[in-house]
This record gives C-alpha cells, sequence and structure tokens, in this order.
C-alpha cells in the first residue's frame, strides 16, 4: 500500500489521475474502519487532509461553497446561520471526535444511504462539485447519488465542493435511532421551507437504496400552504393536514428490513419526523427566526 | 515509511511503519504511548482519544501517515510537571474508576470539554462524553468526577 500527501489539489487531481485506484481519504472515520478491520487494502490511499482548496468555505451570491474537507465540527461553529438544516444534521454526527474528523465530502463519498448530511442537502437543493485533471464538473445531489454506496464520480475524479444555497427560510432535520451519540440513522428526514418561492422541499435518509425526496409530499403541503394563505399569514397547519403530509412522505420511502430496523418501522418513523419537523419548522417561522 | 511527529512535546521518529497503520496502533507499539487504549478500532468506544494539533479525535481513525509532522497529546501528556493534572486527580477522588479501561479516554474528552466551557452543564457533559463508552460504572461517578474538575478549576472544592 502506499500513501500519497499531496499538498495542493492541483497535485491531488494529478496523483488522482496516475493512479485512479487510489482512495481518497478525508477524516477516515468509514475507511480506517474498514482498513483496520482487514476489510480492504486498497493500492494506494490518497490523503486529502492537506489539500487546503478543499478545507475552506466561502459565500457567493447566495450560494456556500463548501469545500469536500470542511469538518462536521467547523461546519457547526462557522456556518450553521446561513446553512441551518445541515448544521443540525451535522450536530447529530457520532461524537465530538468524530464531528472533528469526517467530512461532508466523506459523507458525499461514502454515499451511504444513512449518510446524515445527504438528506438536508438534498432538501436544500445541493450541487455536488467534481474535479479531475482535466477540469471539472458539478450536478444535483439526485443524481450524484446513483445507489447505495454508488456515486457518480469517475476513477480520476475527486469531490472538490459542494455548492448550497443559503437558507431563505426555516429548515429542520431529525433521526430515530437507539440512542442520540454514536448512531447509524433508522430513518431519517429533512425539511426546507421556502417561502420566498412558497415551495417545500424535502430528503428522506436510511429509508431507501439512496436519499430520496418526497414530492408528492411536498406538493400537497404547497398546496396546503397556498390555499388558505398560510404563507402569507402564518397561521396554523390543521393537524389533518400534518398528518397527511406524513403519511406521502412515508409513500415516499423504499425502506428495506435490516438489523436497524423493518421496513414498516421505519415508514412510521418517518410519518412522525415528517410531522415533527414541520412542526418545528412552521413554529420557527411563525416566531419568524427564519 | 518513516514518520516523524511530535508527542506530548517531543519529538519522535518510528521506522518501517506500515503505510495503512493507525496512530493509535504507532503511539501503543511503535512509540510506548499505550494510555490509549485500543478496543473498538471504529471510533465507538473513544478509548484512544487524544489531540491532533488541538482537536479531539480518536487515534484509532487517523491514519499514522495523516499524523506525519503534526502535534499529538495523549493521557500521557496531560500531567503537569510530574503531578497528575486536575482532570486526573477527580477521576481518582470521585472514585470514577473501575476497571480503567475507559479511564484515559474520557480524562482526555473531559480535558478538551473543560478547555472549551468552564462550567458544562449536565446535557454539555452528557454531549461531551457521548463517543466515550464505560461499560462498569453507569456514568454517575465519571458525571461527578467531572463537576468536581470543574468546580476545583473554578477555585471551588
Amino acid at each position: 500500500m502506499e500513501i500519497l500527501s499531496p499538498s495542493s489539489l492541483q497535485e491531488a487531481l494529478l496523483a488522482k489521475s496516475e493512479t485512479p485506484s487510489a482512495v481518497p481519504m478525508a477524516g477516515g472515520t468509514d475507511l480506517m474502519v474498514e482498513l483496520n478491520f482487514d476489510r480492504r487494502r486498497p493500492d494506494a490511499i490518497l490523503d486529502l487532509t492537506r489539500v487546503p482548496e478543499l478545507n475552506g468555505w466561502e459565500r457567493a451570491d447566495g450560494v456556500i461553497r463548501l469545500g469536500a474537507g470542511v469538518t462536521y465540527a467547523r461546519l457547526v461553529a462557522e456556518i450553521a446561520p446561513e446553512l441551518p438544516g445541515l448544521a443540525i444534521a451535522a450536530r447529530t454526527v457520532g461524537s465530538p471526535q468524530i464531528r472533528n474528523r469526517g467530512t461532508v465530502g466523506g459523507n458525499l463519498g461514502s454515499a451511504s444511504p444513512a449518510g446524515d448530511a445527504l438528506p438536508p442537502l438534498l432538501a436544500a437543493g445541493a450541487q455536488v462539485v467534481l474535479a479531475s485533471a482535466t477540469g471539472s464538473r458539478s450536478m444535483p445531489l439526485t443524481a450524484f447519488i446513483t445507489g447505495p454506496k454508488t456515486t457518480s464520480l469517475e476513477p480520476g475524479e475527486l469531490i472538490t465542493a459542494v455548492s448550497v444555497p443559503v437558507a431563505t427560510g426555516p429548515q429542520q432535520f431529525s433521526k430515530i435511532g437507539t440512542r442520540n451519540a454514536m448512531v447509524i440513522a433508522v430513518a431519517s428526514f429533512a425539511l426546507a421551507l421556502h417561502p420566498e418561492r412558497q415551495a417545500v422541499t424535502t430528503g428522506i435518509g436510511s429509508a431507501g437504496p439512496r436519499p430520496l425526496m418526497a414530492t408528492a409530499a411536498e406538493s400537497f403541503l404547497k398546496g396546503v400552504l397556498d390555499e388558505e394563505g398560510l404563507w402569507d399569514t402564518h397561521g396554523p397547519i390543521l393537524p389533518a393536514a400534518a398528518i397527511r403530509f406524513g403519511e406521502l412522505v412515508a409513500d415516499a420511502a423504499q425502506p428495506i428490513d435490516d438489523i436497524r430496523g423493518t421496513i414498516r418501522y421505519r415508514r412510521h418513523a418517518l410519518g412522525v419526523l415528517a410531522r415533527r419537523t414541520l412542526g418545528w419548522a412552521w413554529g420557527d417561522l411563525r416566531k419568524g427566526s427564519r | 515509511m518513516n514518520l516523524h511527529l511530535n508527542v506530548n512535546g517531543r519529538e519522535h521518529d518510528a521506522e518501517d511503519v506500515w503505510p495503512g497503520e493507525s496512530l493509535l496502533y504507532v503511539l501503543r507499539e511503535r512509540l510506548g504511548h499505550p494510555g490509549s487504549k485500543n478496543a473498538c478500532e471504529q471510533g465507538e468506544c473513544g478509548s484512544c482519544s487524544v489531540y491532533l494539533d488541538g482537536a479531539l479525535v480518536c487515534a484509532c481513525l487517523v491514519l499514522a501517515a495523516q499524523a506525519e509532522g503534526r502535534a499529538v497529546v495523549t493521557v500521557e501528556g496531560l500531567n503537569e510537571g510530574g503531578d497528575l493534572h486536575p482532570v486526573q486527580q477527580a477521576y481518582l477522588d470521585a472514585g470514577a474508576v473501575q476497571c480503567g479501561f475507559c479511564t484515559p479516554g474520557l480524562v482526555v474528552s473531559t480535558h478538551s470539554l473543560l478547555s472549551r466551557n468552564a462550567e458544562p452543564s449536565d446535557a454539555e457533559i452528557r454531549e461531551a462524553l457521548a463517543g466515550n463508552l464505560c461499560r462498569c460504572t453507569g456514568y454517575v461517578k465519571i458525571f461527578d468526577a467531572v463537576r468536581l474538575a470543574a468546580m476545583r478549576a473554578q477555585g471551588g472544592g
């Protein structure tokens, strides 16, 4: 095994093009487990922790360009007001030790259906930015993740950033697990309200081969809010509408039975998470906090 | 592969390191620092908690090569001139040590918490220590130790 330790993005992209089999490593919270347990022996590891271009973020034209190597701890400390849904999810990741190492780029690269950052990124309309020695491209998260732990990343490419529109309304996230910390979500749900364009967007995690949007639930809720003029009045959402929203979210999931939960439990949990996050987000809107 | 890193303020070299080795393995097996414990090797238990360039991390999840040229502080490096660090003393005085295996990791995590938050609430202690598992004590005396260390640092106790 060989360790490649580039100190610039250009060097990293060159190394990836010369050794396409090199496995990128940032915080190591997934890959080190595979090494420690002898599950994987890559020919080469591409250590990205010394690439400064990946370790920053910037705001331009209402979009945060979040470097792939920004840790969850930094995200929470530095960008929570701009990306509230992602920050709520980041606070639920692992433990302080894990949040000091784990990165959003790593979550995207691992592409686990349970990745905590993925539902809020989906709800926020994130674009994944990829680069190779010959150029760069970006694509919506929905196109980037193609299935469980599979992505559109080409062998010579690296994830360099994710572009996330700054929130213009309340965003919420919640996940179900056996305890608060150190848990792989059994089901998770992210919700974003966009009062300026009167839209609702969602992200479902851990209940499908990849993160999913509950589009029928989104349209239903938008219809309720439009019809009753609630975008303007900020009046209460009737319980029946919230319950129906939860049912439509549960219907949009494609869960499987596994060691963490059953199909039935996951659907039930998603209905609860959807209602709960809607209550929180609507409460935030009514309070005018965002 | 050869490595050079600073551990507890001293420069160290390790030779013939297998490139896939974790920082934890290098600390324990090559550099003579067995204080950080090896249990789960997957970041779940926190027994190997150390500082890497000032950030609390699980040493089992750091590729040793990622620590090249960087500064590591282990539980062995917390003592002050040979005396126990107040956090270590508080764990002893509160009886927060049973089998002791998780203690080094908890001590480092507590040290990190109190360096950021001098008067943590119980909820904040719970959150800060969520990545450290103890299978003996039920955490009650561990919480006592954290509160005792915090109180003494504020000049009480």
